[in-house]
């Protein structure tokens, strides 16, 4: 089973070697680098490639590892205690499982992936260690013990806004995706707008370029960034030449798609005004 | 087989442990990579590198252990001794004035001065500083950094020494902390986690099981009660100072705040320089323009609320204790007026201070401070940080 990369994902050889080492020895792979540069399309693209189902698991700040394990609903257990409902006397029919045990029991392997798992809780990674470690846990509340049938490929994103224990990270392979550099982005371009004009998206990303280059930007533009932009130069029709960087208007054409920030505009409207003042 | 790698790994300070290792021999006997040198390289950075910040430390192993490179980096990396003239003739040509060029002559040119500093640097050995004839600091040979002699060569030296001056007048640019560093602050935070309070505060929207348990068996029929979830309820106000002698230990305070801000939900935070006044500042840019009064602050966050000071306490002690002291404007008020009032209102307040302990004793001001703070001053260390926070957390 190797991944070799997919039609809509440029993947580069060391991503490749870290995604089927992880694949290969079975471990997780952590998968961290700048916002918009592909970390959770990776997922995706893994399990389109080798045709395999994928289960998402979005962390979030009230995210806890146990509701990826299962949950245990006593508020209709003791609802259907009331009713005499006959079910209520089996627990299990009370566990509803997460995230994690749906992976470890489906028939054919899967492929797991724990987004941003830095939003949850400082603790939270290394609650999970054993149940990545073994693929398996225990369910307190049955007694009994779920085991992985097939080891799913697990892929973790984080954004490094917390910092994750030593414990947790050595169980792990890691990639850092780096931010592409010009061949690497017009071939992403490419995969994504077959056939679209070379001057327009030589002449985009020499800008782009220039604008991630400006010092002092709260948010830098990624990939999708540059995406949405270009589908957006694409859409209103404009011509290479008008993208060319006049002195005058600091700020690009379509801008909302490239700055998320007022802070960001700002600092563009100030360059402008600068330029203004010079020229 | 690759153990020498390994241990070269760990002398270059990137934390791989034998776990690490184990793996990577694993996906060599799997079969991962084979007779591919660059695969082997990719494989061993996603195996044993976990972090970014250590990607080019590894780079530079890597290379100096399979290609036999040479291994540069840090100062150990350039050869003093061997220094390559022309960098030297080129820096002091742009550097020196006529007149100071004219200086250089009259120790017999600039070959000479070159030729004389290459042979003290052979004769020396070790550290220097003082005299007037080696190559140190602080000295009057022409050699060396901070010195006096027009015809001086510097040798590794920052930042100018003749800029320390009793009154800054004259504005001066300081940095905003900058929060998106994430440097090691697991460390800080887990020791700041003795902060938190919980409360269950806001909608009723969690079971309450035991409570529910409870009023089912008091009335005969299924009663469920509901509570509020719980939150950390703790509110923090963090002063701290910038500029001036906190510019060594800005990394430290950086963490510290990066740390916090991600840790507190009610966390607000200001800017003082040396000592607390009548005002402080949110944006150092801004610092002259958009001043807070203290009183504002006083007044707005409740005595609820919990209050770190960060800072070296390290000023002129008149800074402290008179009107008029502040280096930085006129203050109707002493320094030490100010900390009491602040004090007054927030019972529960530290001071973090990031310069060693064992030298507080040698600062008057400090001192003073610990005084004013009722000795509540700790060293800015992960043990000083837990002691402050158990101060903190103290019910008043």
């Amino acid at each position: 089973m190797r991944f070799e990369g997919t039609a809509a994902y440029v993947a580069d050889k060391d991503l490749m070697v870290a995604v089927n080492a992880a694949i290969a020895l079975e471990r997780p792979l952590l998968v961290k680098g700048e916002p918009g540069t592909g970390k959770t399309e990776l997922a995706r693209q893994i399990a389109a490639a080798l045709d395999l189902e994928l289960v998402e698991w979005n962390v979030k700040s009230t995210t806890k590892a146990q509701q990826g394990l299962y949950e245990y609903d006593a508020v209709s257990r003791l609802r259907d205690s009331q009713l005499g409902d006959a079910k209520f006397n089996d627990i299990a029919n009370y566990i509803k499982p997460g995230k994690l045990w749906h992976a470890f029991t489906t028939d054919r392997k899967v492929v797991l992936l724990i987004d941003e798992i830095d939003k949850a809780d400082i603790e939270f990674p290394n609650d999970l260690l054993q149940e990545l470690d073994r693929n398996e846990f225990h369910v307190y509340e049955t007694g009994e013990t779920i085991r992985a049938m097939h080891r799913p490929i697990v892929i973790i994103t984080s954004n490094n806004e917390k910092e994750l224990p030593d414990a947790f990270l050595r169980r792990c392979f890691f990639h850092y995706i780096r931010f592409p550099d010009v061949e690497t982005l017009t071939r992403i371009v490419e995969v994504h707008y077959p056939g679209i004009k070379q001057n327009l998206v030589r002449a985009a990303l020499t800008q782009f370029y220039e604008i991630r280059d400006v010092p002092g930007l709260k948010k830098k533009p990624s990939t999708s960034e540059a995406l949405d932009w270009i589908r957006l130069l694409v859409a209103d029709d404009i011509a290479p030449e008008d993208l060319r960087a006049d002195p005058k208007n600091a700020l690009p054409k379509l801008h909302g798609a490239l700055l998320k920030n007022e802070q960001d505009v700002h600092l563009f409207e100030r360059l402008a005004f600068m330029a203004r003042r010079q020229g | 087989m690759f153990l020498p790698f390994f241990l070269e790994l760990k002398a270059a300070k990137i934390p791989v442990s034998l776990r690490e290792y184990l793996t990577l021999l694993e996906g060599l006997d799997a079969g991962l990579v084979t007779y591919d040198v660059e695969g082997f390289y990719y494989l061993a950075r996603s195996a044993l590198v976990k972090d970014e910040r250590h990607l080019d430390r590894f780079d530079q192993v890597f290379g100096h252990v399979f290609k036999g490179l040479e291994l540069l980096g840090g100062e150990s990396g350039v050869d003093i001794a061997n220094l390559p003239e022309e960098w030297l003739r080129r820096l002091a040509e742009k550097h020196l004035t006529e007149e100071e060029k004219k200086l250089i002559e009259a120790l017999g040119g600039f070959d000479k001065l070159m030729e004389t500093l290459r042979q003290r640097l052979e004769e020396q050995k070790g550290r220097h500083q003082g005299g007037s004839k080696w190559i140190g600091t602080a000295g009057t040979s022409p050699f060396g950094a901070y010195g006096y002699n027009p015809e001086g060569v510097r040798i590794g030296q920052d930042e100018g020494r003749h800029g320390r001056a009793v009154k800054v007048w004259d504005k001066r640019e300081f940095r905003n902390f900058d929060d998106s560093v994430e440097l090691g602050t697991r460390n800080i935070k887990v020791a700041l986690k003795r902060l938190r309070r919980w409360v269950r505060e806001g909608a009723d929207d969690e079971l309450d099981l035991s409570g529910t348990i409870r009023s089912t068996a008091e009335h005969g029929y299924l009663d469920v009660q509901t509570r509020p979830e719980r939150r950390n309820h703790v509110k923090l106000l963090m002063f701290f100072d910038v500029g001036g002698s906190m510019d060594e230990h800005i990394r430290i305070a950086e963490e510290l705040f990066s740390a916090v801000r991600s840790e507190f939900k009610h966390m607000e935070y200001f800017y003082f320089h040396n000592c607390l006044y009548e005002g402080v500042w949110k944006d150092n840019r801004r610092r002259h323009a958009e001043k807070i009064p203290t009183l504002d602050l006083i007044h707005k966050y409740g005595p609820d609320y919990k209050v770190i000071f960060v800072g070296d306490a390290a000023m002129a002690p008149y800074e402290v204790s008179h009107a008029g002291g502040s280096v930085e404007h006129w203050n109707e008020e002493a320094g030490a007026i100010w900390l009491g009032r602040v004090l007054d209102h927030w019972k529960n307040a530290a001071w973090l201070n990031p310069s060693k302990e064992q030298y507080w004793d040698y600062t008057a001001s400090t001192a003073m401070i610990r005084k004013i703070f009722a000795h509540r001053m700790y060293p800015m260390t992960l043990a000083g940080i837990e002691g402050a926070t158990r101060e903190l957390s103290r019910r008043h």
